[in-house]
Parts: structure tokens; C-alpha cells; sequence
């Protein structure tokens, strides 16, 4: 028993397990990774070349091998060193080492040293009794306590056992001794009761064929739980040169071997016929020789062979199937299977295929890692095949370099110099090394600083070799701290090199919410290494700004979304968020009086003038295309759709604004104002005093972080100087309706949709319109500002337009006080519905902060005390509260 | 004591939590860890919680005696990586013998302590034997693939020194854990074997193995099953899982096991996985549920934890795990 399975029969593993119950009927041992028996892979072993070794493996599995006999035993051989090297290169082969090994020699130390590599269970072939008991029972203490099973030769301190009698004597002495004084499992014994060839000639070879299936019955019979093994190919000796003969030998041989009980052998697939294909006369010539049937047995045999000796069999080449596919699917099977045999040929049809050689990598390969990249990511590959696949990536790599440089005129110039380090603490570096591969098939230059690397060295070695992209890599928890302590070193070193993020545990919110706060310049995360390809060619581009930006960009947001949704979270109680709150100095910062205060009316701008102020990309979004404008509509999934949609956007405006119908109206205002309470700004209009009441954050910050409310914008009433602030409405959502109904009327729902997606962008449109005549002329506290649409969209302007409902300002009840103060229903037609949403829809209505402190944020979370203190200064009902603010309150 | 085959028939035995997430709390700096044994080593000892065995003594005591309030009938040695190999990076190879003997010292006063106070619950002390940070079946340099930073035969040594100072200082068992690389495991149990054979004793021994992600494998590529045949030719006293995983992602590798096996089954899974910070924040309760789980279904004879667990969740798995039978052994 292997004492620890609950099976009763011999099982082994090599990355996956086998049992070989009796249902297997026969496992199959292949036998060509093996210098006594095949004179090709003696030759490939003495000039060294493993990778064609290894090939020669690999066809043994994928030919049906259920278990890999290695042999390293010949005299010009260091037979130790070649079993370590060869078994080593196979444990990096998952597609061979999921078969367990099957450790071959004569010697006793180059068993060992095999048993030292291998962390399947293995099988050693084989000991004996040869050199006596106690050796014997040495080595069988040594390999139980290697964990491995074992194969017992027939064979004693006598010599080998050529009869029946000495065949079971031998066996039944070994299997007693093992058993009962070693403690050895019987069903991790096989034995070998020799199988010797036939049809020799001498008359004591007769038997040969027939002791063995006998021998193979007793043990069967008489040792309970063993398994029976032998080399097949020994059985046809006399033939050789003969396949035909051979071949039928070998299967008709088997047929009766397994009938008596062998169950595991040494077969070459590619030498066994059919059995059910061996000619009927053939097959009654051979069996009368197995069985030593008639005294002429083995000349009607030796004429039957030199009848068909001529007949050259057609030599069965197993095709590859894969290598009748497509190229790019060859190539991608290759990188896949980790095959690096027919890379070179095939990327070279491949270049022929292209007008630039590099586009073969950025084809054809990348096509192939993709798949790669997937496979792992959903767990259908392990580390072992990718880091195989990576190999052969580079090998292609290595082949398509000169033509890449030849390309050049000779300028060798990398594309970019990349450092690459496992931080500090952390010893993990195959995903490092995976990425460094990947990146250096692609024309990188990689200075790679290995593993548990100090931070000064990073931020040395990255000023002093002037490197383009810094790559910080790490597998353990600690190394997320340690990756913003190298951030912030370099940070305080005025490095701006763009830096990646990988590895297992790190990720997009870490790297947004803890790492690119620390670091002015280019974070990213990439979690694979096809996808650092595409990052670290846009980053280093020539005109890489766009590119930086947007993953500021979207850092940004996404670290404020994760903040918003991270559930548990530490909270400060009211009294002391507004401890925290955001203090500006009132007695320096510059309060701009408003040129024009108190209340204006626009009713009908030119909707021409609105134009260029529509952000477009949430336009796109809106019809579910995904992606920013402009790029967008080059996008190579959705760029053509967005293209056609825009068109017909563009035709619709032009409809809107000549037939006018849509019309723009606002109605904003600017007044005095100042906090009181900390929390709530009070405005004076046409003497009469009204309150927006704000909401602080509640979430405890980092140090130096304060807890935001809209409030802290504005000068508190007690530090006594006078501050101001504004709100607005405007609408461009006027005629919407009409028109809408009468598309759907017409069953046109996309004119019905497009002409509301429409009215909310000129809405939103004129919301920055307005902002910007607020800045520069009404309130005038900007007036030379002079800014690009674009960034009028990135909001790269002083002061702040926060609206009530949105993340600053979640409370709803806000808009009321503004319809009171400015009027809103009366002078432009903008009506609150019982949920206080706006109608039209297309409108936007906000508050105006000027002061330069003042910035977006997100409330987040709320606790109860601020709540109930809410409620009062509201004057109303907790539960009434409560409703309103329901998404924002903490659990 | 009473012996830890018996009690394991009828009981599901608790094994402790994370030592490395209760030591944090403690915010030991550079100089705590050096203490006053190792105030002129020449190397930094911040981060090598081993040490705190000799040098912060009470600490690692103390959180000994947490997990025994909390219910557990097993602590693991502060040891994970007092080899020689582990302890390289710290120039500690000389102390390995002092630090596994105090730790099993450690480990084992504070059993007597609660064997004294309820003598009718026996305690036991795990040894912790690491993987070590090193793997003998695959090569850290992708352009060698036969390299190996590490041979059987260095682990074998290793291991047996560890062994060695971990039965001196008193251990009920030996805990091989973490097992990333099986052959790594095979050397710790070769040496555990000589250690027996050339002492003449029977020391029970413990086998954990790491799944450590989606693919169901081995960091060096092996399935469960493969893990199990490839360690089962030594008497266990249990196999099982730890590390990488939550409960909730090992519970499958943990079905295959147990209907494979005949050993006594063992999981300690981490409190989840970790969040975007590297964090485990599984609550214990969340945690005690995904485990009452295994043992309704009759997984588990030994159940504890690893990353992210504290005494609060020992506590609550010892409240479930008292209410059920434990896995039967398979004959």
C-alpha cells in the first residue's frame, strides 16, 4: 500500500497522477529517452543537444508513453550529470513531466542522484540481488524513503534467471525479503521476469517466451499486489532488420503477455502492428514459436522471414496533425505547446508574408501570447508552459532580429531602455523574467537588477543609465509597500520615468488608490505580459502626452471610485471630521467680488454657440460604445460604428439649430455669502437670507488629508470679510419632447434617442458655456483665461460648479433653495418634480465656487451623528433625512 | 500527555492561526528584533519573526496563549523558516538550533500552562517546517531551465537540523507546511525518516501542501492527486492544504483529497483572499461558516489557519468544529 491512498494498486505522478488498476489492462512505458536503446538519442545526448532530447520525450508522451524510461548508461557518458541535466530539463517540460519518469540504470548512484530530482513518484529500473541481500535491502530502504516504486530484475548473486523455476524463485526470495524485512508496499514492486528473445536457433532458447508468460502467471498468482514488466523489443532479437516480422512479433508477444498478467512494458509504438492486422499464417508462425509448439517452429518462422524481408514497409510517419494548420495557427501552437522545433520555419514564412519584419512580432506572435495570456489567466495554463512559451517567443525573436536591425541601416538602437526589479523583501521574479523576455522580444533593452532590489539602487541605476520605464515587480504582500516606498524615493528625486506595476498581488486599485498618489508621473499596472507590450509602446511613443494622460486620468477616477465603494472603511465622528475640514488661510486668499451681482436671465442663446462646448465621449457611451473621442472613431471594434453614429449627430444638430428645435435658457446669479456653523453657507439675496447646507466627508483620511465639504470654500462668517458665491440653471431641453414623441410616432426610435442624447449634451454644453461667461465676465475673477475646449473639459479652470445630486453635493434637497433663490421656475420654465428631479431633463443646475482651494471631491459615507445634526439644521424629520440620503449613509 | 493518534478518532482536532498577522500588532522595530542576543549582528533582523522567538520571547508566548484561549489544540512552532537556508539572508545559519529549540520551549510551556489549567484537553505542539525560500524542481532563471538554485541534498541537511533542534526542544509533531514544490517536502521527509531512524523514536508527522491558484496545481505544477502519491510513502498523520487560498477556493482540492486518501485529513486556509492591498479581511464569522461547511460534509480531522486568521477566528472554528464528527478515515 502506499500508505497513504486509499486505492489498493500502484499508483505514481509526475505533475498528474496515475493508477494502474487492473481496468488499465497495460501501461505503456516509452523507452526511446534511452542511450542503450536508441542510437539517436545517444547521439543527441553526447553532442549535447537537449532541446532535440527533449523532442524525442515529448513525441514518446504525445504518442500515448504513460510513464518515460530515461537511461543515461553508456561508457563515454557522465551518466550522473546527464540523468540530473536531462531529468531537470524535463521537470520545466509540463507537456513531459505530467507523466511520471521512470529513473533507468545499472548503477546505483545514478539512481540516486535521479531520485534527488524528481518530486513525482518515480519508479526505479532496477535492483537485483545481484550484489547480494544486504545491498539489496539498502538501496530498497532508500528508494521507499524517496518515495518511489520499484522494478525487481530477475537476477541473484548467481546470475540472471533463464529458466521458469529460477524466474519465480528469485522472485518470490526478492518480493519476501521486500515485503517483510524492508517494509517495502508490494504494489510499488513490478518485476522483470527477462524477457529473452526466441527463434534464435539455440535449442535452450526454446522456452524463452513461454517461461516468461508462465513465470508471469505465478507472480501473478503467488505474490499478491505486484506488477509484471519487461522490455518487449528484447523478445524479436533474431529478426532485426526484418519490421515486418518484428512488428507482429512484438504484438502478438504482448497479446499473450498481458493474458498471463504483465500489465507494464517497454513497447515502441512505432514498432508494434495491430494485432487484428497481423496476417492470419504470420501470426500462426509466430505463436508456434511463443509457445514452443513444434520442434520446426523457428524454421517455418526464419522462412516466412526471408519472404517478406524485402518488402520494405512503408515507414509509418506519424504526422504531427498540427503541422498541417494554418501559419499563424502553427505559430501559435507552437508558443502555446512551448514547441520550439519549427518556430525558426515557420516565422520565417511569416517574414516573408510581411513588408517589416517587426511586424511578425507584433502579428503573428503577439497573436500566439495573447492566447497564452488568456490560458494562464483563466487557469488553463501554469506557470511552467509560460514561461516555456516565453522561450520560444524569444527564440523567434532572437531569429527575426537581424532583419529587424538590417532594416535599420545598421542603426542598433533599442526601442527603449527598460529597468526591470523584484523590490526589496521579495525573492519572486518569474513574472519579472516572463515580462523582461517579452519586452526584449520586442526591441527593448532590458537592464534587469534581479530580485531583492534595495530602493537606492533603483533610483541610482535608473537616473544613471537614463532608463525610459521603470519596472517594479513583487509576489508577496509586503512588496505592495515597498513599491510606494520606491515611488515616493523616486518622487523625492524629481524622477519623472514612467513606471509599471506587476505581479501577483498587486493590482489596479492598489496601484491607484496607494502607489500614483505618490508619484506625479506615469503609474500603471499591468497584469500580463502581452499587455506591458502595448503600455510600454504607447509610453514610449513619440508623442506619448495623450497617452499619459489618459491613465492619469483614469487612475484618478478609478481611485475615486474604489474609495467610494470600499466597504470597510474606518469613519471619524462629526465633531471630528470637521476638526479636519479643509482651512485656507481667509487672511491670504484673494476673494474677487462679483462685477454683476444678483440675478440675470438668458432666454434663447444661439444653440450654434454651444457647439463648441459638447464633451462627446459620454455621447458614445450613451449608445454603448465604449472608448474616447476622438480616438474612438478609429477604434478598431467600435470606430466604424462610432463613425456612422456620429454622422448622424452631426446631421441632427444642424436639424436642432435651423429649425430651432431646442431652446437654450439659464437663469444664475451671484451673491453675497459666507459659512456659519462650519457647515452651511448662507446667502443674501434682495435682503432676504437663504441656506445651502452642506455635507462633509466622514471617511478618516490619510494624514494631512482633510475632510471636504463644499462649506470650507467659503469664508466662515466669523473671520468677518464678505465672500460670494453663485447658481445657476440652464436648460436646452425645451422642444425634447415634441420632437421625441414625434419620431416614436413616426417609429424612428433612434432619431427619438438621439435627439434626447442630443439635448443632454448641448445641456450640459451650456453649463460650461455659462461657467466660462461667468469667470471671465460676470463674476470676472478670470477674465484673461483663454482655454481650449479640451480643457475646459478636463476642467483645467479655477473654481468649481458643483450640482446637487452629484458626488460633492449628494443631497438633493439643495436644488428647492436654489429654484427659491434664483427663481428658476418662474424665469426660465425649469420645474422640480416631487423627487426633485429637473424637468426638462436636458437641464443642469449647480452651485459656482470661485475660490481657488476650492475642488470636486466625493462626500462618500456619512455616519448617523452628522445625519441627525443634518436633520435639525434642515428642520426635518430624522427618518425624512434619512430617505434623502439613504445611498450615502454608512452601514 | 495523551497521545495525539487517540484524541484524532474521535475529535476534530484545532490548530492555530497566524502568527506573522499577531506579531504585527506588535510594531517591532529593528532594535527589538535584534534584542539584546543579537545587538551587534551585522545584518538587519527587521522582517525575520523567527528571531523574535529568542529575542521578544513573551510576544511570541503571548500569542501562543491567545490561540490556546481561543480553542485550539495545536500551536505550530515559531519556525516557518528556521532553516539554514532560510534564515542565509539574515547571516543566521549558526543559530538555527537556538532558534528552533526556544521556539519549541516556547511553544511547549505555554501547553503545559493550559494542560495544568484543564488537564481533561491535552495540548499539542506542531514543529512548523517551511518550504524554505527556495525550489528544488524548478529553476528561477527561465534561460536555464536545468539550473536549481537549491539540491535535494541541502535541503535534506536543512531540514535535518531543524528536525533535529525541534524534537530536542520537546515538539509533538512535525509540521511540513506550505509545500509549493514537492520535492522540497520529500527532502524534509527524508530527513524526518533518518532522524527517527537513527534515534529510535516515532514522531508523528503532519503534511500540508499549497494550491496556489485557479489551475488546481502546485506552484511546481502538481495536481492533488499527484501531491498525495507523491508523499504517501510515509505513515502521516495527516495531509491537507494551506496558504494561497480562502476556505471557500480550497474546498474543492480539499473533497479530491479526502476521497483519495487514507491519511487524516488537515486544512488551514487563509482568512480569504487577499484584497487589493494585500490584506485578508475575512471575518471570522464569514470564515467559521465556509468551514462548518467542510465539516458537514465530513472533510476535516485538523482545522486551523493560516494568513490573515487570528485568535477571533480560531475561536469561532473551535465553536463549530466541537459540534461535529470527524472525518472517518478511510480502510
Amino acid at each position: 500500500m502506499s500508505i497513504g491512498l486509499t486505492s489498493k494498486f500502484l499508483n505514481l505522478s509526475g505533475l498528474e497522477a496515475i493508477e494502474i488498476s487492473p481496468e488499465r489492462n497495460f501501461i505503456n512505458v516509452g523507452e526511446r529517452t534511452n542511450v542503450t536503446g536508441s542510437r539517436k538519442f545517444l547521439r543527441l545526448i553526447q553532442e549535447e543537444n537537449f532541446e532535440e532530447a527533449l523532442d524525442v520525450a515529448r513525441e514518446q508522451v504525445e504518442g500515448g508513453a504513460q510513464i518515460l524510461d530515461v537511461n543515461m548508461d553508456e561508457g563515454m557518458l557522465d551518466g550522473k550529470s546527464a540523468m540530473v541535466k536531462f531529468l531537470n530539463l524535463i521537470a520545466s517540460e509540463p507537456d513531459i513531466s505530467k507523466v511520471p519518469i521512470m529513473i533507468d540504470s545499472s548503477k546505483w548512484e545514478i539512481l540516486e542522484a535521479g531520485l534527488q530530482v524528481v518530486q513525482g513518484k518515480s519508479v526505479v529500473n532496477s535492483i537485483s540481488l545481484k550484489e547480494g541481500e544486504s545491498e539489496f535491502k539498502r538501496q530498497a530502504n532508500l528508494i521507499k524513503r524517496y518515495g518511489a516504486a520499484l522494478i525487481v530484475m530477475a537476477f541473484d548473486e548467481n546470475g540472471q534467471a533463464d529458466t521458469f523455476k529460477r524466474r519465480i524463485e528469485i522472485c518470490e526470495r526478492s518480493y519476501n525479503i521486500l515485503v517483510n524485512q524492508v517494509g517495502f508496499p508490494a504494489e510499488d514492486i513490478i518485476f522483470d521476469p527477462n524477457i529473452f528473445p526466441v527463434a534464435t536457433g539455440l535449442d535452450e532458447h526454446r522456452t524463452n517466451a513461454l517461461d516468461f508468460f508462465n513465470a508471469t502467471r505465478w507472480i501473478k498468482e503467488n505474490l499478491p499486489g505486484v506488477s509484471v514488466s519487461g522490455g518487449v523489443s528484447n523478445v524479436s532479437f533474431s529478426f532485426r532488420g526484418n519490421s515486418v516480422v518484428r512488428e507482429a512479433m512484438h504484438s502478438a508477444f504482448l497479446f499473450q503477455a498481458i493474458k498471463h498478467g504483465m500489465n507494464m512494458g517497454i513497447v515502441n509504438p512505432s514498432m508494434l502492428e495491430v494485432y487484428s492486422d497481423i496476417p492470419k499464417d504470420l501470426l500462426q508462425l509466430i505463436e508456434d514459436v511463443l509457445f514452443n509448439r513444434r520442434d520446426d517452429a523457428t524454421e517455418r518462422l526464419l522462412e516466412y522471414a526471408e519472404g517478406v524481408k524485402h518488402h520494405k514497409k512503408e515507414a509509418k510517419v506519424q504526422e504531427v496533425e498540427w503541422r498541417n494548420k494554418s501559419l499563424q495557427d502553427r505559430i501559435s501552437h507552437a508558443l502555446v505547446k512551448g514547441v520550439d522545433a519549427y518556430i525558426i520555419e515557420d516565422v520565417e514564412l511569416a517574414r516573408l508574408e510581411v513588408e517589416r519584419p517587426i511586424e511578425v512580432i507584433e502579428g503573428h506572435l503577439m497573436i500566439g501570447m495573447n492566447i497564452v495570456g488568456d490560458l494562464f489567466g483563466s487557469g488553463k495554463m501554469f506557470l511552467p508552459q509560460v514561461v516555456k512559451s516565453a522561450r520560444v517567443m524569444k527564440k523567434a525573436v532572437a531569429y527575426l532580429q537581424p532583419f529587424i536591425e538590417q532594416e535599420k541601416n545598421g542603426n542598433t538602437s533599442s526601442a527603449g531602455k527598460i529597468l526591470m526589479a523584484t523590490v526589496k523583501g521579495d525573492v519572486h521574479d518569474i513574472g519579472k523574467n516572463i515580462v523582461s523576455v517579452v519586452l526584449a522580444c520586442n526591441n527593448y533593452e532590458i537592464v534587469d537588477l534581479g530580485v531583492m532590489v534595495a530602493p537606492e539602487l533603483i533610483v541610482e541605476t535608473a537616473i544613471k543609465e537614463n532608463v525610459d520605464i521603470i519596472g517594479l515587480s513583487g509576489l508577496i504582500t509586503p512588496s505592495l509597500d515597498e513599491m510606494v516606498y520606491v515611488t515616493k524615493a523616486l518622487e523625492v528625486k524629481d524622477v519623472s520615468i514612467p513606471i509599471i506595476i506587476g505581479g501577483a498581488t498587486t493590482s489596479k486599485a492598489h496601484t491607484a488608490v496607494k502607489i500614483a498618489p505618490n508619484y506625479q508621473h506615469t503609474v500603471v499596472h499591468i497584469n500580463d505580459a502581452s499587455r506591458a507590450v502595448t503600455v510600454v509602446g504607447n509610453l514610449l511613443q513619440d508623442n506619448n502626452k495623450p497617452f499619459k494622460l489618459e491613465l492619469r486620468q483614469q487612475y484618478d477616477a478609478f481611485r475615486t471610485q474604489f474609495l467610494n465603494r470600499t466597504k470597510q472603511k474606518d469613519y471619524l465622528s462629526f465633531e471630528k471630521a470637521i476638526e479636519n475640514k479643509f482651512s485656507m488661510d481667509w487672511t491670504t486668499s484673494k476673494i474677487h467680488v462679483p462685477n454683476v451681482l444678483g440675478i440675470q436671465v438668458i432666454d434663447g442663446l444661439d444653440l450654434k454657440q454651444l457647439l463648441p462646448f459638447i464633451d462627446w465621449t459620454p455621447f458614445f457611451r450613451s449608445w454603448d460604445l465604449h472608448g474616447k473621442y476622438p480616438s474612438i472613431l478609429n477604434d478598431e471594434l467600435v470606430g466604424q460604428q462610432a463613425k456612422e453614429l456620429f454622422e448622424d449627430a452631426k446631421l441632427m444638430l444642424d436639424e436642432i439649430i435651423e429649425n430651432r428645435w431646442l431652446k437654450a435658457k439659464a437663469t444664475f446669479g451671484l451673491f453675497p455669502a459666507n459659512t456659519v456653523n462650519d457647515n452651511d453657507i448662507i446667502v443674501e439675496h434682495d435682503q432676504k437670507e437663504y441656506a445651502f447646507l452642506t455635507l462633509r466627508q466622514q471617511l478618516k483620511k490619510r494624514d494631512g488629508v482633510p475632510n471636504y465639504a463644499l462649506a470650507d470654500f467659503i469664508a466662515p462668517k466669523s473671520f468677518g470679510i464678505q465672500d460670494y458665491m453663485g447658481a445657476f440653471c440652464v436648460t436646452t431641453g425645451f422642444g425634447t419632447q415634441e420632437m421625441a414623441s414625434k419620431f416614436e410616432a413616426e417609429h424612428d426610435d433612434y432619431k427619438s434617442i438621439m435627439i434626447k442624447a442630443l439635448a443632454d449634451r448641448l445641456a450640459e454644453a451650456f453649463a460650461e458655456y455659462l461657467h466660462k461667461e461667468v469667470r471671465v465676465n460676470h463674476w470676472g475673477y478670470a477674465p484673461d483665461e483663454n482655454l481650449s475646449n479640451d480643457l475646459l473639459i478636463k476642467e483645467n479652470y479655477q473654481g468649481i460648479r458643483p450640482a446637487p445630486g452629484y458626488p460633492a453635493c449628494p443631497d438633493h434637497l439643495e436644488k428647492n433653495t436654489i429654484w427659491e433663490l434664483l427663481k428658476v421656475k418662474e424665469n426660465i420654465g425649469v420645474e422640480l418634480t416631487e423627487n426633485l428631479a429637473m424637468w426638462p431633463a436636458a437641464s443642469v443646475s449647480g452651485y459656482y465656487f470661485s475660490n481657488s482651494g476650492s475642488k470636486y471631491f466625493g462626500l462618500g459615507k456619512i455616519k448617523e451623528d452628522q445625519l441627525s445634526d443634518y436633520a435639525q439644521r434642515r428642520n426635518i424629520e430624522l427618518s425624512e433625512a434619512q430617505k434623502w440620503l439613504n445611498p450615502n449613509i454608512a452601514d | 500527555m495523551s497521545d495525539i493518534t487517540n484524541l484524532i478518532k474521535n475529535k476534530i482536532l484545532v490548530l492555530d492561526g497566524a502568527m506573522g498577522t499577531m506579531l504585527q500588532a506588535y510594531n517591532f522595530d529593528e532594535s527589538d528584533f535584534r534584542g539584546q542576543q543579537f545587538i551587534n549582528h551585522k545584518l538587519p533582523l527587521k522582517g525575520n519573526n523567527d528571531i523574535l522567538s529568542i529575542t521578544q520571547p513573551h510576544a511570541i508566548k503571548e500569542v501562543h496563549r491567545k490561540y490556546f484561549d481561543a480553542g485550539a489544540d495545536i500551536v505550530e512552532t515559531n519556525t516557518f523558516s528556521a532553516t539554514s537556508i532560510g534564515m542565509a539572508d539574515y547571516g543566521l545559519e549558526d543559530a538555527i538550533y537556538q532558534l528552533n529549540y526556544q521556539s519549541a520551549k516556547l511553544a511547549k510551556e505555554a501547553a503545559a500552562e493550559y494542560e495544568l489549567k484543564t488537564p481533561d484537553k491535552p495540548r499539542f505542539v506542531a514543529g512548523s517546517i517551511g518550504p524554505t525560500n527556495r525550489t528544488a524542481s524548478l529553476s528561477p532563471d527561465v534561460n536555464r531551465p536545468e539550473f536549481r538554485a537549491i539540491t535535494f541534498e541541502e535541503l535534506r541537511v536543512a531540514y535535518k537540523e531543524q528536525v533535529e533542534a525541534l524534537i530536542d526542544g520537546g515538539v509533538d509533531v512535525l509540521l511540513v507546511e506550505t509545500v509549493f514544490d514537492t520535492l522540497n517536502a520529500k527532502a524534509a521527509l527524508f530527513a524526518i525518516e533518518e532522524v527517527k531512524e537513527e534515534r529510535q523514536l516515532e514522531i508523528q508527522i503532519m503534511v500540508s501542501g499549497t494550491i496556489t491558484d485557479a489551475s488546481g496545481r502546485t506552484l511546481s505544477g502538481q495536481t492533488v492527486e499527484a501531491f498525495l502519491t507523491s508523499v504517501s510513502h510515509i505513515p502521516l498523520l495527516s495531509i491537507g492544504f494551506n496558504c494561497a487560498l480562502g476556505a471557500e477556493q480550497l474546498k474543492p482540492y480539499l473533497k479530491r483529497l479526502s476521497r483519495a486518501t487514507k491519511f487524516n485529513v488537515s486544512a488551514h486556509p487563509n482568512a480569504g483572499l487577499p484584497n487589493a492591498f494585500g490584506e485578508y479581511d475575512q471575518s471570522p464569522e464569514i470564515m467559521k461558516n465556509l468551514i462548518e461547511d467542510y465539516l458537514k460534509n465530513g472533510l476535516i480531522n485538523i482545522i486551523g489557519g493560516c494568513c490573515g486568521t487570528t485568535p477571533n477566528h480560531i475561536q469561532a472554528i473551535a465553536s463549530v468544529a466541537n459540534n461535529y464528527q470527524p472525518r472517518a478515515l478511510k480502510l
